[in-house]
């Protein structure tokens, strides 16, 4: 199956790792991500003044073009999730703000929000399904196991590398973008969301229940006031160490930025893309 | 005063935010992660919108302290969300005064090796126009 896919700037660039391995597992469970024709960033921020228009057109040609090709829109980053997600529910919304875009941009019909837009953690749980990625995640650890025992036993032969995923205590960090507000969002309990937690157990990890997973890491602000932002990543990495975590998992480069600037509390901090990418055994 | 009613008014209807509704419980600013770098608290800035305040809030540090986490409109009870208030308070001042959180210059100055791309793009677009 096709969906539309749009990456965003800092997966084209900072966050590559991210961007790789979310086409290429996608590839491995059947699924194509097909990239929008020129699209542009999203600007990372959801302007959330109603007559705020302008900054709002980049996504809404994106959008129409996933609507026109009859596909649903993937993204992987947090803010361009937030941002499109947003933006295409104030389309859905109607009323002067929708029509004052459509005649600037002299839409011939009128786009009215048609667009799905989905999470790749959505893409996973309601398009693939959990239950698939464990049989694929099964499947690779045999045909790991199975090559292990190809290779002599001497000590000569490469060693497999071993699975990152299996058993590793995992602490999902949720963030702010992707859950609230809820009532646009509406991706998942803002206050006790379970989709990270259910995307690590289907990859045969062990999700971390900690309670600063849903709060803010400092966001854009750390380039300015760096040690207020330092302080909030340490708070987050301690609450996810206090409960036993060996690795903390991200869908936003940004988060991922923060979180490692905070070198106090030494915890790998990793992509959720990478560790599904792992266990999906692609040598990416 | 007259042109500060005006803007007030604007305020609330590009950020559809409706200060009357607040029961100052404050769990807006609970809630908030910035509220101890904030001279004006999120709690606060409905109270100042409320009895017309403006200058105030438009010099306050807080709006460049927010994080735009939404965590105080998704906990407000009432329905107020003071982050956006926080936030339509900011694009007035820029709309109204250009650049006010950071210039370019800052901002390009502050730039590493390891700055992702989003943070720069969220960065110009909370500060500047
Ligand atoms: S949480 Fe809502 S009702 Fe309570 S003080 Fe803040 S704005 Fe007012
Ligand atoms: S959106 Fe701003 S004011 Fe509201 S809780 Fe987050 S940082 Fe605080």
């Amino acid at each position: 199956m096709k969906y539309s896919y749009f990456p965003g700037c800092t997966l084209k660039y900072k966050a590559k790792e991210l961007d790789i391995c979310a086409r290429e597992s996608a590839k491995a469970l059947g699924c194509e991500l097909e990239e929008i024709e020129e699209w542009q960033c999203c600007g990372g921020v959801y302007t959330m003044q109603k007559d705020e228009l302008a900054t709002k057109l980049a996504s809404v040609r994106a959008l129409m073009e996933a609507a026109q090709k009859g596909q649903a829109l993937v993204t992987v980053c947090s803010a361009c999730h937030h941002v499109l997600k947003r933006v295409n529910l104030m389309m859905r919304e109607g009323g002067p703000e929708c029509d004052r875009i459509n005649n600037y941009m002299n839409n011939e019909i009128p786009y009215r929000g048609e667009a799905k837009v989905i999470h790749y953690l959505e893409f996973l749980r309601d398009e693939v399904g959990f239950d698939k990625i464990k049989e694929a995640v099964e499947k690779a650890q045999t045909a790991r196991k199975a090559k292990d025992q190809e290779d002599p036993a001497d000590g000569t032969a490469q060693k497999v590398k071993t699975e990152p995923v299996k058993d590793v205590k995992t602490a999902p960090y949720y963030g702010c973008l992707l859950l609230r507000p809820s009532a646009q969002m509406a991706f998942d309990d803002p206050e006790n969301p379970s989709i990270m937690e259910d995307f690590i157990e289907a990859i045969g990890g062990k999700p971390v229940y900690y309670p600063y997973r849903n709060e803010c890491c400092g966001a854009y602000t750390s380039i300015k006031n760096k040690d207020h932002a330092l302080r909030l990543s340490w708070e987050i990495k301690d609450s996810a160490a206090g409960f036993g975590a060996e690795k903390i998992i991200t869908a936003c480069p940004l988060c991922m930025y923060n979180l490692k600037q905070e070198k106090e509390i030494e915890i790998p901090v990793i992509y959720f893309t990478r560790i599904l990418a792992d266990a999906l055994g692609l040598e990416i | 005063m007259s042109s500060n009613i005006e803007t007030i008014n604007i305020i609330k209807e590009i950020s559809g935010v409706n200060p009357l509704r607040c029961m100052k419980c404050g769990k807006c600013t609970a809630s908030c992660m910035a509220y101890d770098e904030m001279d004006i608290k999120p709690h606060q800035f409905v109270s100042y919108i409320e009895r017309g305040d403006l200058e105030s809030l438009m010099l306050s540090e807080s709006l460049y302290k927010c994080l735009g986490c939404f965590a105080c409109v998704e906990r407000c009870p009432r329905n107020v969300q003071p982050g956006k208030l926080i936030d339509a308070v900011r694009q007035t001042v820029i709309r109204q005064r250009g650049a006010e959180g950071m210039t370019t210059e800052e901002i390009r100055q502050l730039i590493t090796q390891e700055v992702p791309q989003q943070l720069l793009v969220s960065a110009f677009r909370r500060n500047r126009r």
